[in-house]
């Protein structure tokens, strides 16, 4: 954040021909106002210093970046984990969640709600709540409460009420959906803590910043363990993107990196069953922002699957979509199943369980022709201490059939 | 070039019955007949909305009510095939209510111009930028006619007022309160201050109050500070298990303009 980049936004908040702020003039005061602001806080001398102590101290910053020498033989290249999941709270979300909480503090608001999909946000905003004294209010589809059950638990012990959302899929569309309009109801002391790079500018341009820390540390630390800041590759899973866009972040204008999102194919990408946004979507408005979505022909948005609930969202954020046509980011996929193969695949060569959407970044490993030389980072999004049954039910299946 | 909501308000500017309905429902032919009771339950406006699955700034009730119109098989194309007969059963003013994304999947310049083909008469986005409707918009509205409305809530700024107004044809739609539609506990507070405020800076368009608009009591208010007020979701909830729709909206629009009902003592 300290060196100027171009972060390819242009002053209305769109990233070449997706972005923008399409949001119902209720919303405009606040979405204007932190338009207006977020800048100057976000660089100011007292923010940096507060932001910068509580990602050192609290949060446990800089996170490893560890060479995976099992993985690397196996997959025949260099390949380094950056472990977001050793951060407090077990995943990237905490980066964001401090720093919009230290930014709802500047602009005076007292009460967050956050929308979450597998509880990873919702905990990281509890938790930045609880801290701060802030109260808390998380959105959160049924589907996704009851799947990712000791995350609800997270939240409640630390404070936060729990809202479950029955309207639509159930999922993180429809938690967000009744995030903004709980935010249209509570205009005036109401801070919407969004946890991905998606919704009405700012917040893409705002949760890349907060997540670019990411990339920065990559950067810093390959170079002392390489000699070379920047790697071959930079792999990370893709929902809404938050994780994807840190770790892309100071990697996007290099000629050297390739960036590679990977999508939740969920049961395939031609099955209807899926949340692979950039493979099989369109252009179209979601949550405030042009942007790829899985729409029918009706612009109806359309329920989206995957087995992870971080990943399952038929949208994404629209920086993704301007990388994606641009080139500058190739987005592949990975189903459901090879998902759990690449998650039990890390947990036995190299003792770390991920989570099930970090999981979908270690399944391209398998998909792309590496050389023996090529510096490979693969972002660890988060932990999958919350996805034990999951993972659990996959292996009885297996040993039953 | 004519336009019913013009024609309207030439002869009429105070005491304006709008009532939103939602394309679809509660069956997927209801459409043309709920626009016919309306028609005969003499409101001065109606609005049609547009299905759609993620309704942002509608509460519950219009959000059911979407829901409702999808699983129906309610679609866009759809919507227009149902208003080919719409002069034909009313020459009321026509607004089409609904999400940006609707209409860039069907098409921009299409959109406006099938709204022309079925006579209607203008449109309400409320995600649309203003930006962008002077950008993509603005020329089609122009063309076909479509008188394009937008909203302002008791939050927005002077300086926004007037450019809204300026972009506005018809009216502007006030939002009694910062809230989604149904939803409103007192819509008529805020309103009332906002209302002098918008008095101040002589607007060019008329003024309609709506979202929390529930029964005579709220619409005789809003009556009393603007030119009419909007009703959607008490309408909406009225027609829902309605066996006949047609006197169901007869009556609930007379309840509302002679004020025999009070909902709020109930």
């Amino acid at each position: 954040m300290k060196k100027k980049l171009n972060n390819h936004i242009d002053k209305d908040g769109y990233y070449g021909n997706y972005g923008g702020s399409y949001i119902p003039e209720i919303l405009y005061n606040n979405v204007n106002e932190l338009n207006k602001k977020y800048n100057s806080i976000i660089a100011g001398k007292a923010f940096r210093k507060e932001f910068e102590s509580l990602l050192k101290n609290y949060v446990g910053r800089p996170t490893p970046l560890y060479f995976a020498a099992n993985l690397s033989e196996q997959f025949k290249a260099q390949i380094f984990l950056k472990r977001e999941d050793l951060n407090h709270t077990g995943s990237h979300k905490i980066n964001n969640a401090i720093g919009q909480v230290l930014l709802a503090k500047h602009l005076g608001k007292k009460r967050i709600i956050a929308e979450t999909g597998a509880g990873q946000h919702g905990v990281a905003t509890a938790t930045v709540c609880a801290l701060m004294g802030l109260e808390c209010f998380v959105y959160m589809g049924k589907k996704d409460v009851e799947r990712q059950a000791p995350n609800v638990s997270r939240m409640k012990m630390l404070g936060a009420t729990v809202i479950p959302v029955l309207s639509g899929s159930q999922t993180l569309k429809d938690a967000t959906n009744e995030a903004i309009r709980d935010w249209m109801n509570n205009t005036e002391n109401t801070y919407y803590l969004i946890g991905s790079v998606v919704g009405p500018h700012p917040y893409p341009d705002l949760v890349t910043k907060f997540q670019s820390v990411i990339s920065a540390e990559i950067q810093q630390q390959l170079k002392s363990i390489t000699g070379e800041p920047s790697p071959d590759y930079v792999i990370a899973c893709v929902g809404g993107g938050s994780n994807a866009a840190g770790a892309f972040y100071h990697f996007i204008d290099s000629d050297k990196t390739k960036l590679i999102g990977v999508e939740a194919a969920g049961k395939g990408i031609d099955t209807g069953y899926t949340a692979a946004t950039l493979n099989i979507g369109t252009p179209g408005i979601i949550h405030g922002s042009k942007t790829f979505l899985i729409q029918n022909n009706d612009g109806q948005i359309t329920e989206p699957h995957s087995i992870s609930a971080g990943l399952d969202y038929p949208g994404i954020g629209p920086l993704h979509s301007f990388l994606h046509e641009t080139k500058k980011a190739s987005y592949l996929s990975a189903t459901d199943e090879e998902a759990l193969i690449a998650g039990m695949n890390l947990t036995k060569k190299e003792g770390i369980i991920p989570a099930l959407e970090s999981a979908h970044a270690l399944a391209a490993l398998e998909k792309i022709k590496f050389k023996s030389n090529d510096v490979v980072v693969v972002n660890l999004s988060g932990r999958g201490d919350k996805d034990l049954d999951t993972f659990i039910n996959y292996l009885n299946k297996k040993e039953n059939a | 070039m004519h336009n019913r909501i013009d024609k309207l308000f030439k002869t009429k500017a105070s005491n304006i019955v709008s009532i939103y309905t939602t394309a679809g429902f509660p069956k997927l032919n209801d459409t043309l007949s709920v626009i016919k009771a309306l028609d005969k339950a003499e409101v001065d406006l109606i609005e049609v909305g547009i299905p759609f699955s993620d309704p942002l700034a509608d509460g519950e009730t219009i959000q059911k009510s979407s829901t409702i119109a999808l699983e129906n098989g309610m679609t866009l194309k759809l919507l227009f095939e149902q208003l080919k007969n719409l002069r034909e059963i009313s020459e009321k003013p026509v607004i089409l209510m609904g999400y940006l994304n609707s209409v860039l999947q069907y098409g921009i310049e299409e959109f406006y111009k099938q709204c022309n083909v079925c006579g209607i008469d203008g449109i309400i986005l409320p995600d649309l930028p203003l930006g962008e409707f002077e950008k993509s918009h603005k020329q089609f509205t122009d063309k076909y006619n479509i008188h394009a409305v937008f909203l302002i809530s008791p939050l927005t700024d002077k300086k926004r007022i007037v450019q809204i107004d300026k972009l506005s044809k018809g009216f502007v739609y006030l939002v009694s309160s910062n809230s989604t539609t149904g939803k409103t506990q007192d819509p008529m507070k805020a309103t009332e201050q906002s209302i002098k405020e918008i008095t101040k800076l002589k607007l060019k368009n008329k003024i309609l109050i709506g979202f929390g608009i529930n029964n005579a009591k709220t619409f005789n208010q809003a009556c009393s500070l603007a030119n009419g007020a909007i009703i959607g979701s008490e309408y909406i909830r009225r027609i829902s298990n309605s066996t006949n729709i047609e006197k169901t909206t007869i009556e609930f629009i007379k309840e509302i303009k002679t004020g025999i009902y009070d909902h709020s003592i109930k």
